[in-house]
């Protein structure tokens, strides 16, 4: 076998990943986020212009209407370029009459376009999506941990959520360094790595289980066992996040637009989740499983 | 016995490609395509308490009602409108071509007021019988002709002959559309509105006065529009990601557990056409999220296989077994793993099926359904046509099925710690 004590080496995994998280948090409360309309509000306006124009242009005439502010973003594959046909507009929300003016002195100042997507959404829906998303969370690790509980022991459910906890805050910081929109579809990638990764955990402690019942004598080395476990399901590990990587990447690099920075959080998610599964999750349940050892021998010590 | 096993498997392994490769574009087209995907225009409604009216359940059915009268003349196919919880109405235009006078025509309240000179309302919107638009023979006009309710006619009647010489004016939602002179009495129950731009205005004006007004007040809190090219763009931008994806672990499979793998290839092409197949039966929408939770999940499909094909290995390495008995171990030993860790995923799904709205919703059903039906194709499916192929002995050597690939760890690591 391997040799690499993946368990004996636990707190250096517990540092990594709390560095990560601790100068996430930082840059959550310092940067914070990208949000898009769906928690903002606004109106995004997606243009296809006749011939390509310039950001320049594009401004000057949202001038007008004191829209000098709006972000405004050539869209379409032509990143590097300084004019492009597609146009994508956002500004503050947007009264319907508003809107009209302004797309409307657009074709007049700029030129004729076709209109590929015009989104609006009031301030109003945002606070309620992160509310949602943030009770989906937590209804679905209670569940969880009820569930691995039940079927495992209850440290092994602790473990687990928060080896999701570990993932999901990774995903939040990767968001907040790199400036990345999120949006609705954002909330349910979140959940498809929390249902990747408890997946991904589960096979590694049914592994334990499976070691614990067969090959296991008490006073035994239990960070021994859990690193053959980890090794045995390890080819495992790694193949599953290969396939679902392929389909993510596909997704990534030819799913266009629209769907990049749901394919870009699914792209870190697994990576993470299959990371936390082997060095977070399990090496949790050991220190669990320590501390309560430590306190059941504590509470016998003085009365001997 | 082994020339039965052969043709079976011949047979299942040419069946389930040939339906793979005819079925799996026209299905996929069949099911009902989110606005995303088709284009359109994606309005939401929210109703707001006034001192005049309060929201409650009565109230958003009426909404509901009107709304589904004022989209059906609209002429298009498929619409949608739908309540979401206490005071909020989805309604889903596809096809729509001017959305901004579609969503003009849907968020009109609708109070139609008649007013004397001195401002006192002496006929509503609920004294109309009937609203058409037309163009005036005499003078070329777009006009609404009003007919009214033999109640209104007499209230109609009243106001005209008391106002003879001077001007009432007609008003949509507190704003003026039309300020007459009345030259003399009107006895006949019928009232013309002029100034109408174009015919098509009238003919706006007219679906909204006939669908009357809304109980409570009404306001577009989100409005989404998805011009048809978009639409086509990330449809064909799907269907490439779909095939490289898929292709990508249809390879893999057959590189790393060569004939199991591509048994397990076979089972993934049945997972695709039956997971289509049951999103279609479900009559679901598909929207560019569903389509990314459907791209996903081939990935995540063939994560049973892996599992089941590294415990064979390992009966075959560690234990010692024939192939027959590895097989039959490795599917037994399996089950229990796939089983606790596709429930866990299950019950992610059914949290945001139960708590999500709208495109989460769908990917939600995606992300639950294609968890179960991996979980079935792979237990049933694989597990009936590798042993077909044991059985059948048309290869023999263990190579073949990656029984003999390389494991990270070696018996002797067994008997360590014991």
């Amino acid at each position: 076998m391997l040799k690499f004590d993946i368990a004996g080496h636990r707190k250096i995994w517990f540092l990594f990943s709390a560095l990560i998280i601790v100068s996430g948090l930082i840059c959550m409360y310092v940067r914070g986020f990208n949000f898009g309309i769906d928690f903002t509000g606004g109106t995004i306006i997606d243009l296809k212009f006749d011939r390509p124009v310039a950001i320049a242009e594009v401004r000057s005439s949202l001038a007008k209407y004191g829209l000098d502010g709006a972000t405004i973003q050539l869209s379409g594959a032509q990143s590097d370029v300084t004019e492009s046909e597609d146009m994508m507009i956002r500004t503050v929300d947007l009264e319907e009459n508003q809107r009209k003016e302004v797309m409307a002195s657009l074709r007049s100042d700029v030129g004729d376009y076709t209109v590929l997507r015009e989104e609006k959404v009031g301030a109003t829906i945002g606070g309620e999506l992160i509310q949602n998303a943030v009770l989906a969370l937590l209804v679905s690790w209670a569940l969880i941990i009820f569930y691995v509980a039940y079927r495992f022991e209850f440290k092994f459910g602790i473990a687990a959520v928060l080896a999701l906890v570990h993932d999901i805050l990774v995903v939040l910081a990767v968001f907040s360094f790199t400036q990345r929109q999120i949006d609705s579809s954002f909330v349910a990638a979140l959940l498809t790595i929390v249902g990747y990764s408890i997946n991904d955990t589960i096979v590694i402690f049914d592994r334990i289980r499976e070691n614990l019942k067969l090959h296991f004598r008490r006073g035994g080395d239990i960070d021994e066992l859990v690193n053959r476990s980890v090794f045995q399901t390890l080819t495992r590990s790694l193949y599953t996040v290969f396939t679902v990587l392929f389909t993510t990447f596909a997704l990534y690099f030819f799913g266009g637009e629209t769907t990049k920075d749901f394919a870009f959080a699914l792209l870190i998610g697994f990576g993470v989740g299959c990371y936390s599964s082997i060095f977070i999750a399990s090496p949790l349940w050991i220190a669990f499983r320590n501390w309560s050892e430590e306190r059941r021998q504590a509470k016998r010590q003085p009365a001997q | 016995m082994r020339k039965d096993n052969l043709i079976k498997l011949i047979v299942c392994v040419v069946a389930i490609i040939g339906i793979f490769l005819a079925f799996v574009k026209p299905l996929a087209n069949s099911i009902r395509q989110g606005l995303d995907l088709q284009g359109g225009t994606h309005v939401v409604l929210e109703a707001e308490d006034t001192d005049v009216a309060q929201v409650n359940d009565d109230a958003m059915n009426r909404v509901v009602t009107i709304m589904e009268k004022r989209v059906n003349a609209l002429g298009l196919t498929e619409p949608i409108i739908q309540r979401e919880g206490q005071r909020r109405v989805i309604i889903e235009l596809p096809g729509v071509k001017d959305p901004d006078a579609a969503i003009k025509t849907i968020g009109k309240t609708a109070v139609l007021e008649f007013k004397d000179e001195e401002g006192n309302t002496v006929l509503t919107g609920t004294d109309l019988k009937d609203a058409q638009a037309a163009t005036n023979q005499q003078n070329g006009q777009n006009v609404v002709n009003l007919e009214f309710t033999d109640e209104g006619a007499k209230k109609f009647a009243d106001l005209t002959t008391k106002n003879v010489g001077r001007t009432i004016s007609i008003l949509l939602d507190g704003e003026v559309l039309t300020a007459p002179n009345v030259r003399e009495p009107i006895l006949g129950g019928k009232a013309e509105i002029s100034g109408q731009k174009s015919l098509e205005e009238a003919q706006n004006l007219a679906v909204v006065l006939r669908s009357g007004a809304l109980p409570v007040k009404v306001n577009i809190i989100e409005t989404r529009t998805v011009g048809p090219s978009l639409g086509q763009d990330s449809k064909d931008k799907s269907q490439f990601a779909f095939s490289v994806g898929l292709g990508a672990v249809l390879i893999f499979m057959i590189l790393f557990y060569r004939m199991s793998g591509f048994i397990a290839d076979i089972a993934l092409m049945a997972y695709t056409i039956m997971l289509l197949g049951l999103l279609y039966l479900l009559d679901a929408t598909l929207t560019l999220p569903g389509v990314a939770g459907i791209i996903l999940s081939i990935g995540m499909a063939v994560d049973a296989n892996v599992l089941i094909f590294e415990h064979f290995k390992e009966e075959y390495q560690i234990q010692g077994k024939t192939l027959r008995l590895s097989m039959d171990a490795g599917f037994k030993r399996a089950f229990t793993t796939i089983f606790d860790s596709n429930i866990t995923t299950i019950i992610a799904a059914g949290v945001l099926f139960f708590l999500g709205t709208g495109t989460i919703r769908g990917f939600a059903i995606t992300l639950g359904l294609g968890t179960l039906l991996s979980m079935f194709t792979a237990i049933t499916m694989t597990q009936y046509m590798l042993k077909l192929m044991i059985h059948s002995k048309l290869f023999e050597s263990p190579s073949a099925y990656g029984a003999s690939g390389y494991m990270l760890w070696k018996k002797e690591d067994l008997k360590k710690n014991a």
